[in-house]
């Protein structure tokens, strides 16, 4: 087995090299709706760009279009990692138009928004088969992490050989457990914040710095 | 191609039962992606379970999931609840793996209209789900 990890180890080396400098890594940030992307999406660009990607809120399918945020330059320990954060529609298999008539939505508007939600999914699945070249999976901590959709598009990120960093987002929830994401995906490294809060940033620039750096 | 069979109740369909399509890996073997996801999504769409002997591939999940999202509609499909175990971390799956013609094993995979299955529990190696009549 030793010839094989070698020979896959050449092949993720020669794979790397064909990254330029000058062309930043698309970083797609992918996960269930509500889960936080846009919220972690928007803190990297305000942090490093001075702006916002998109709006952010509680109404899920909020973000129904990818939206990209070009020449992020991240600084750590003297170097500067420069991606592309894409910022992605969650994902999921149904969209059911009637669950947003609960958030005091009009039948109409919510029939839009709907159609508008599931053409950002076809989008987002497209963009992670051919536009990405690395993932970022957010995780709401205070949700059951065993679903459909996060096996599928784990496994799906996995089988495109893409470095994925797992979040961990809302630990400032009390119901948050980091442990269950753990116990969910033991292959990957899994990294706790908040990104409403801006609790552990520290280390997520630093995981992002060494997962696409 | 060959079509799916009729598989009706004798005394026609009284809308009291849920028709169950389990299809072999048999008969999906020669199918293209898109013929696969046709079998799925049109035996989802008229009320059927239709459970998969040896699962999709991830890129044909993602495909599935593509072609699901253009085909809900209001009031009409809302599109599919679906369950297969957890990806193990097969060495088979790495990228050397498929390179020497590994594919990693496929998982027995649940499909129906998300409107009519719910799932109650699920772990790396139980799937509990409730199938309930339109």
């Amino acid at each position: 087995m030793g010839l094989l990890t070698n020979l896959k180890d050449s092949i993720s080396r020669a794979a790397s090299t064909l990254f330029s400098e000058e062309d930043p890594k698309r970083i797609g940030i992918y996960g269930p709706p509500n889960a936080g992307k846009t919220t972690l999406a928007n803190r990297i660009a305000r942090d490093w760009t001075g702006d916002a990607v998109g709006p952010e809120s509680h109404v899920p399918h909020e973000t129904r279009r990818a939206r990209r945020k070009e020449n992020v330059e991240i600084e750590r320990d003297g170097k500067t990692v420069t991606i592309d954060i894409v910022d992605t529609p969650g994902v999921t298999t149904k969209v059911d138009y009637t669950e947003f008539l609960e958030h005091d939505m009009e039948k109409d508007d919510a029939v839009r928004r709907s159609r508008e939600a599931t053409e950002g999914v076809a989008e987002a699945m497209h963009w992670l088969r051919e536009d990405v070249d690395g993932v970022i999976y957010v995780l709401d901590a205070a949700e059951d992490p065993f679903t459909q959709v996060n096996t599928m598009l784990i496994g799906i990120i996995e089988s495109q050989d893409l470095p994925v960093l797992i979040l961990a987002n809302k630990i400032d929830l009390e119901e948050a457990s980091v442990q269950r994401i753990r116990n969910a995906f033991p292959q990957h490294e899994t990294t706790p914040l908040s990104a409403l809060e801006g609790d552990n940033m520290d280390e997520v620039y630093d995981q992002i710095a060494e997962y696409f750096g | 191609m060959r079509a799916m069979p009729e598989a009706k109740h004798p005394d026609g369909d009284d809308g009291t039962g849920v028709q169950i399509d389990m299809i072999s890996a048999e008969r999906m073997d020669g199918k293209t992606t898109m013929e696969k996801i046709r079998t799925i999504l049109d035996g989802v769409r008229e009320g059927n379970i239709v459970i998969l002997e040896s699962g999709l591939t991830p890129d044909e999940e993602s495909r599935l999931i593509e072609v699901t999202m253009t085909e809900i509609s209001p009031d009409e499909f809302n599109g599919i609840e679906i369950e297969t175990y957890p990806q193990s971390k097969a060495d088979d799956s790495s990228l050397l793996g498929r390179l020497m013609g590994r594919e990693e094993t496929k998982k027995l995979t649940v499909i129906g209209p998300a409107n009519q299955i719910e799932t109650l529990h699920k772990d790396e190696t139980l799937i509990s789900a409730l199938v309930s009549r339109k």
